[in-house]
């Protein structure tokens, strides 16, 4: 079977031991069916053994694989060659941004995970708090109770794309603070609140709406920010009024 | 021996990250050398689904026990990253419920729980089932996230002082005079330098690679290559996991993940696998098979392809009919190198089996009296993992 095949030139961002990062091209003879992480792969196994990057389940459930594609926060597992450049095209490969560079296109998200850890919202929920609100809902039959792996696959492409968090590295970031508005559905804990409640919280969002646009599985980060800053004046008031 | 022996375990893959909770349970100075990133070979790229063993309780029993055995355990200590929903076996024509009289019987041989429906009954716990189904059986099949299942086992390694190294590549063994291993040269890709790591045993758990680090030490494994592609599409049709009910063949599995459906899978050898091309005549006839299972997700797109390589153990025999169950080797038995062993073969599902034998030969060869505690010890938040 014949199966076309594209000429790409990966540029693909390169920096080892903190010293500046330079850019390499590869040039690449590549069906565009397949995934910009293919083409990283591809680089690895016949061009050069000591590219690092992440990567793991190769289907966007695991959040390993972000990477800035052409300047945009992409899931580099589901985004199709085709989607990003064209035949003759380059394609530019770099790190997540507002993460401290490990080695190549690999970032440090040791922070990010322990912030998301304090936002109590586990990785396996109800159905009904599994999905948003708003959203269509995935239960196909109503008897008994699902469970299922939420959506949020803390890639970290939110927080890549975040101006305050470019601008603030104390700001819990999107991702975060969607987790705690999750976890506060769930448990009704006011600690959560009280995680919320802050400068670097909830209120450290500028509204940008970047991270729900880059977001590659559904969890609409901003929105739940505005809504944990309702829930978080709400329970201001009925503070107020409990004395 | 000294007073806490050292275990070098290459390879941090379901296998690796497990066999370093358990060794470190046991007493154990554990490094782990990875070269990529945790759980980016074959483990990361598995499908996700947690086996109630009734997919190879008729043609391999000893898998299927192993399955439910391993699948009891996981649910208890890897609740954290297990969706937990049940699956459901489909007969659509003659020839599936002819299957199921051998299908009943191995599952009550292997102990696996299964509850039969009718056509209609299956339909009204999973409406999206083609509506041909005739007969169903439900078992307990679940879903698992692969990367956070392997981070939660090497968070709990790593909690009790276990080292982890990604993109650590091992590049030979330090062998002396005795044919004893001592340890290994290791090439760090992050910084480009080459050191050694000395260690009391070596563990060899890279799964499907596990012939080319034998073959440092001139010694070898049985093993089989044997990728199979995978799709995922973006709707979750159902809430279990649903199978064929037939002999066990491509596009028979369909995985709810999130909010996706994973086909898988198909089945064939392989000879370099650091790169294995999605071949899109593999999809075509996977999902052809699949959207008879589930006829919406023809309405569905396309997530993702990818490929994932099997490490199956080799009995000389073909494909699919190759064992699904583990092996672990001595290769003092093999070529008279000590301290080096190797354990490949097996499921996801079975990991902590495999860690468990593994622990237990490595204590053997090291006079090691200690207990394996991994059945009853939850694992702790795969976050974990990332704190220092």
């Amino acid at each position: 079977m014949n199966v076309e095949k594209w000429k790409v030139t990966f540029v693909v961002s390169r920096q080892k031991n903190q010293e500046p990062r330079l850019y390499q091209s590869f040039q690449l003879e590549i069906d565009p069916d397949e995934y910009v992480l293919d083409g990283v792969e591809r680089i690895w196994a016949f061009h050069d053994r000591s590219l690092t990057y992440r990567h793991a389940c190769h289907h966007s459930t695991c959040g390993a694989c972000g990477m800035l594609v052409n300047g945009v926060e992409k899931l580099t597992c589901i985004t199709s060659i085709r989607s990003v450049t064209h035949n003759g095209g380059t394609l530019k490969v770099e790190p997540l941004r507002n993460f401290a560079v490990v080695s190549d296109l690999v970032v440090d998200m040791s922070n990010f995970y322990t912030h998301l850890e304090a936002a109590q919202f586990g990785q396996v929920a109800s159905l009904a708090q599994a999905a948003l609100p708003h959203d269509a809902d995935t239960r196909s039959v109503t008897d008994g109770e699902f469970e299922r792996l939420v959506d949020c696959i803390e890639c970290g492409l939110c927080v890549s794309a975040c101006p305050s968090a470019l601008t603030s590295e104390t700001y819990y970031g999107p991702a975060v603070l969607a987790a705690a508005q999750q976890a506060f559905n769930q448990s009704k804990n006011s600690a959560l609140i009280h995680f919320a409640d802050q400068h670097d919280g909830a209120w450290g969002c500028h509204s940008a709406y970047e991270c729900s646009a880059v977001c590659p599985s559904n969890v609409d980060p901003a929105w739940r920010i505005m809504d944990l800053r309702k829930k978080t004046l709400a329970y201001r008031i009925k503070q107020l009024f409990r004395k | 021996m000294p007073d806490q022996p050292h275990a070098i375990i290459i390879g941090a893959g379901f296998t690796g990250c497990a066999t370093a909770h358990d060794l470190t349970l046991r007493g154990f100075k554990v490094t782990v050398l990875e070269r990529g990133e945790i759980a980016s070979g074959t483990s990361g790229r598995t499908h996700g689904l947690l086996h109630s063993g009734a997919r190879y309780c008729v043609s391999e029993a000893e898998a299927g026990i192993e399955c439910i055995d391993e699948n009891i355990f996981l649910r208890k200590i890897a609740k954290q990253c297990i969706e937990f929903n049940g699956g459901l076996f489909v007969a659509l024509n003659e020839a599936d419920v002819a299957y199921a009289p051998r299908f009943i019987e191995g599952a009550h041989a292997c102990h696996i729980p299964v509850e039969e429906l009718t056509g209609k009954a299956a339909l009204r716990l999973e409406p999206n089932l083609n509506p041909k189904v005739l007969l169903a059986y439900l078992v307990p099949d679940g879903v698992f996230d692969p990367l956070r299942l392997a981070l939660a086992f090497a968070a709990s390694a790593k909690q009790r002082g276990a080292q982890f190294w990604p993109y650590h590549q091992v590049k030979g063994l330090v062998i002396d005079g005795q044919k004893q291993v001592r340890g290994v040269r290791v090439w760090d890709r992050t910084s480009g330098k080459e050191f050694e790591v000395r260690g009391d045993m070596l563990v060899n758990a890279t799964g499907v690679w596990a012939g080319e680090i034998a073959a440092m030490g001139n010694t070898s494994v049985p093993l089989k290559q044997t990728p199979g592609v995978m799709v995922a599409f973006d709707q979750r049709a159902t809430q279990r996991v649903i199978n064929r009910l037939n002999e066990p063949g491509d596009g028979d599995i369909i995985i709810p993940q999130r909010r996706m459906a994973v086909i898988g899978t198909t089945s064939f050898e392989a000879t370099d696998v650091d790169y294995i091309p999605v071949l899109k005549e593999q999809v075509r006839q996977m999902n052809t098979e699949a959207f008879e299972l589930l006829p919406i997700l023809r309405q569905a797109h396309m997530r993702g392809a990818y490929m994932s390589a099997r490490p199956l153990i080799d009995s000389s025999e073909e494909g699919r009919s190759l064992s699904r169950t583990f092996k672990c080797y001595d290769h003092q038995e093999i070529s008279g190198l000590g301290g080096f062993v190797t354990i490949t073969g097996g499921k996801a599902t079975t990991c902590r089996g495999m860690a468990e034998k593994t622990a237990d030969l490595v204590c053997q060869k090291l006079g090691v009296r200690a207990e394996c505690q991994t059945r009853d010890v939850v694992l702790s938040s795969y976050r974990d993992y990332y704190q220092n």
